[in-house]
């Protein structure tokens, strides 16, 4: 056992080390002066547009629609990690030169785009995408251009693609961990689901439903309610709740409808100080929307919060407030799509190579300790091992981490709970 | 499960008052567009986008009132209100102007028209005030709810819609019914020769109609700041609904409208009480449906002669 890990242990050192030797170079030499640049035919083997000098990248998000909202924080997050990345001397010597495309909130129009992306510009990878449904429409492009994408939302899971690479968490992750705090920590018995009319909050249900029902002793579920995208009038459902007195609220309400929500259940009477709720999609972002006095007191359960302590997550916050403004807050999704840039450079430099084949071969078990969420690794499935974080919302409408979980390994299609 | 007799009592009131709640926020969103398509029959598609104006009208006051200091931040709703409905009513003014009157006589062409200026509209809110949703501060007096016994709360904001809204019917009914503009207004949907003739400014009876319906729904708009936040693509949520009321009242009558709103308001909230929200929008529309195949003109025919 000892002898089989040793190498690996070794040479994962060697690696580090290695990254590292940019920063230092940069700061002697001007950066690449050390290294001899691999040739660009040895390095694109596809018709990649990789030359001597830059790669292209490209960006796939919504700009304008109704995404635009929470897709802004993405595109943002990316273009930071890249202007970075540039700025320590590119990936294998070459600088990143980014393709934006908008998906305009339309999943054919998403799939278009991503055909144009991966054709006619030659993109050694895309970050982008949001909802499942332009994730959905964009997999079959991936698949037969072979192209790469790094996805950053949370999502339901059910999905491995050897093209896509999934840097935000899957429902397991999420669901389990808060499901079993509430229980353990909070003495939760009763829970009331709620959640927003589509494939993701339903499913998630679904894992949550089972969960309770078959794992967490003498807990029950007393009500599941959905409101359809856009819905404002939340009272009959309030009055629902009510009537159940749930000794939590269980949520997977997103968009526009969260605002609504969360102000009529406060102005309802229930606030943080007299029911536990727990939001799923909750995220600064939507606090900045909802606003600090309607939320203060309830929980989410992310992975990250732009309020996390450490190291890693104080540079990021400064940078991206340097780059973005002083008033712009981060979520758990830009958090997530951060990691892409940087998690496709550690692929690529291992690989020696950016064809897509041998990146996403060399990409499970790469580690970042550097990233603000702290400690991730890529899993065999594409997705990331992580911790599940509760934050409990606070009037100026940052989070209060209450809870951490160990790291837990994602499971896209989890046993028992389909 | 067991309810105890008080428990069902104070559900039922505060269901009472769920729906009497959406009714308030329905009625609002649609007395615009009432007096639009009813009266003028321009199938305003922007009416959406005229609620968003005002809402985001109001976020502006409230931002400059925050400079002002706490006093400012208790009290900006009571100006923003008025400013919500003069910002939605110049900008109509000046639509009818640059656009709605070159159409009044292809309604089919407005409806194209009213459609790409919404998308404008929307994109103009995109650019000038971001693609995030915004939510200005609610005052402290609006927050919270009023607690007639320990098991009842009543929300104050949805008390201060209702009251804003019943003030707001008033307003509209006293002008079209019972005030001399009112009267010309009526005068010219029903013969616009006849009216011209006996020397009424049709064009001004127009511009001032279209504008007041624009205005209503800036009113309209500022009120559902209390409620939910703005974003770009706010008014594609509440068109559907909007429109949805004014066909079923019956266009051409205010009361209609009313009894339309009424009517959905009610329905949906109890239906959703006992089915969920989903089921209960399919179930509503489903009954609509329904109701306007057996009398297409709505609830209450309109009394305009054509």
């Amino acid at each position: 056992m000892t002898d089989s890990k040793k190498p690996s242990f070794t040479r994962r050192r060697l690696l580090k080390s290695m990254a590292a030797l940019p920063i230092m170079a940069t700061g002697i030499a001007g950066s690449g002066s050390l290294f001899a640049k691999p040739a660009t035919s040895e390095i694109n083997t596809t018709g990649l547009a990789v030359t001597d000098d830059t790669v292209k990248v490209g960006i796939l998000h919504s700009l304008t629609g109704t995404m635009a909202i929470s897709e802004t924080g993405s595109v943002e997050a990316e273009t930071l990690a890249i202007e970075q990345i540039n700025e320590m001397g590119g990936i294998l010597g070459r600088k990143l030169e980014i393709i934006t495309e908008d998906g305009a909130s339309d999943w054919p129009t998403f799939a278009q785009r991503a055909r144009k992306l991966l054709r006619e510009d030659n993109v050694a990878s895309i970050m982008g995408c949001w909802t499942s449904a332009s994730r959905k429409a964009v997999l079959p492009v991936l698949e037969r251009e072979n192209g790469l994408l790094y996805y950053p939302t949370f999502y339901e899971g059910l999905e491995q693609s050897p093209n896509v690479i999934y840097t935000g968490q899957e429902a397991t992750q999420q669901v389990l961990a808060s499901l079993n705090w509430l229980y353990n920590e909070k003495g939760v018995r009763t829970f009331y689901l709620v959640g927003s009319d589509y494939i993701w909050p339903r499913t998630t249900m679904k894992i949550a439903r089972i969960h309770i029902e078959q794992h967490l002793d003498g807990a029950s579920v007393v009500g599941e309610d959905y409101a359809p995208l856009g819905h404002t009038s939340f009272g009959s459902m309030i009055n629902r709740i009510r009537l159940r007195r749930p000794d939590a609220i269980y949520g997977a309400v997103v968009g526009g409808s969260n605002v609504a929500f969360f102000r009529q259940l406060v102005s309802a009477g229930l606030d943080g100080s007299n029911q536990t709720l727990l939001n799923l999609a909750t995220t600064e972002d939507e606090v900045l929307g909802i606003g600090g006095e309607n939320v203060e007191g309830f929980y989410s359960s992310m992975k990250y919060f732009q309020s996390l302590d450490n190291e890693n997550n104080q540079e990021f916050v400064r940078a991206f407030k340097e780059r973005w403004g002083e008033d712009s807050v981060i979520g758990d999704v830009t958090q997530a799509a951060y990691l892409g840039p940087w998690l496709w450079k550690e692929a690529v430099e291992r690989a020696g190579s950016f064809d897509v084949a041998k990146v996403t071969a060399h990409s499970p078990g790469i580690e970042l300790n550097q990233a603000p969420e702290g400690y991730v690794k890529v899993h065999d499935n594409h997705h990331l091992w992580s911790k599940t974080r509760i934050g409990q919302w606070r009037r100026d409408g940052q989070a209060d981490v209450v809870w951490e979980s160990d790291l837990i390994e994602p499971d896209p299609f989890p046993e028992g709970y389909q | 499960m067991d309810y105890s007799m008080q428990d069902l009592m104070a559900i039922t009131a505060m269901q009472g008052f769920a729906g009497l709640s959406f009714f308030s926020v329905l009625l609002l969103m649609a007395l615009g567009l009432a007096i639009i398509f009813g009266q003028m029959r321009v199938i305003n598609m922007a009416h959406g986008e005229f609620m968003v104006l005002g809402a985001y009208t109001t976020y502006m006051v409230s931002t400059l009132a925050s400079g002002l200091g706490p006093w400012a931040t208790e009290y900006y709703i009571l100006l923003a209100i008025p400013l919500a409905f003069l910002s939605a009513f110049l900008f109509g003014m000046l639509i009818e102007v640059l656009m709605i009157r070159h159409l009044y006589h292809r309604p089919l062409d407005t409806l194209l028209a009213t459609w790409g200026l919404a998308l404008v509209m929307q994109q103009g809110f995109r650019s000038i005030f971001g693609a995030r949703e915004v939510s200005p501060s609610t005052p402290s007096w609006l927050e919270g709810s009023w607690r007639p016994t320990p098991m009842i709360d009543i929300p104050i904001n949805g008390m201060a819609i209702m009251v804003l809204t019943v003030i707001v019917t008033l307003g509209v009914v006293w002008l079209m019914y019972r005030s001399r503009w009112g009267l010309r207004v009526r005068s010219t949907m029903a013969s616009r020769e006849m009216s011209a003739a006996v020397g009424i400014n049709t064009r001004w009876v127009d511009r001032l109609t279209f504008a007041l319906g624009c205005g209503v729904a800036g009113i309209a708009g500022a009120a559902f700041t209390m409620i939910s936040s703005t974003g770009p693509t706010s008014g594609t949520l509440y068109i559907v609904d909007t429109f949805l009321v004014v066909v079923f009242g019956g266009a051409g009558s205010i009361s209609g409208t009313v009894v339309s709103a009424f009517l959905i308001a009610q329905g949906q909230s109890i239906l959703e009480f006992f089915l969920g929200s989903s089921m209960a929008k399919v179930t509503t529309l489903l009954v609509i449906i329904a109701i306007l195949m057996m009398r297409p003109e709505g609830l209450f025919k309109s009394k305009v002669r054509r």
